[in-house]
């Protein structure tokens, strides 16, 4: 049992690293929301859950119930981190944030910006 | 166990400072709302896991609901605060 709350705790851990490089490194508000809406709510969802399992290991009624308070956390963040994120994205739209391209800005055809771009990297 | 649960919430506080990056600089006001909202998700886990290091885990439960619902609701009234604001398109290239 210790294994599997070692081995799910790993696992959200590991999606919550993922989510925080991601918030720091991608290079538009719209992107920096992909990391942050999906894996903070696996990464939470996992480690709920191993925290649940761990603590089911004196069973009595009291941590049956506490394990039920855990996983009404789970459901909860599973529905209100999405309606979160999707209003976020919301407010962007409607403030007028356009979502990141690529940096020419005259219109050319597809060779010169390939071109260009290899000159900027 | 509660050593690996220590480390797991160390862990965590440093998550939630490279989470606080983005807060501090980011450029327009909804990449810092992301940045709160991520540090309010990684704040549930590691109340639960404080609940577990001081064994009152049927107290700190009902502090990471609560936090939950609060993020949520944060979150949500401030989007729809900001999203009046005009020029955030412009700000975004201030850096």
């Amino acid at each position: 049992m210790d294994i599997l709350v070692i081995i799910c705790l790993a696992f959200g851990f590991l999606f919550f690293l993922g989510g925080a490089v991601g918030i720091i490194r991608m290079p538009d508000f719209y992107s920096r929301l992909h990391p942050a809406g999906k894996l903070d709510t696996l990464g939470i969802m996992a480690m709920v859950v191993g925290l649940s399992l761990y603590n089911l290991h004196h069973f009595t009624l009291g941590t049956v119930l506490l394990t039920i308070k855990m996983l009404l956390i789970v459901f909860f963040v599973f529905l209100s981190s999405p309606t979160a994120t999707h209003s976020i994205v919301d407010a962007g739209m409607r403030a007028g944030l356009r979502p990141w391209t690529r940096k020419t800005d005259t219109r050319a055809t597809r060779n010169e910006t390939d071109e260009t771009r290899k000159e900027e990297v | 166990m509660n050593t690996f649960f220590l480390c797991i919430a160390i862990g965590l506080c440093l998550l939630m400072f490279m989470s606080l990056y983005r807060c501090l600089f980011g450029p327009t006001v909804l990449d810092r709302l992301i940045g709160v909202n991520a540090i309010g998700s990684k704040t549930v886990v590691l109340l639960l896991l404080i609940g577990f290091l001081y064994e009152r885990v049927d107290m700190f439960v009902d502090i990471a609901l609560a936090y939950a619902f609060l993020n949520f609701v944060t979150v949500i009234a401030a989007s729809r605060y900001f999203h009046k604001r005009k020029g955030l398109y412009e700000e975004s290239f201030m850096d």
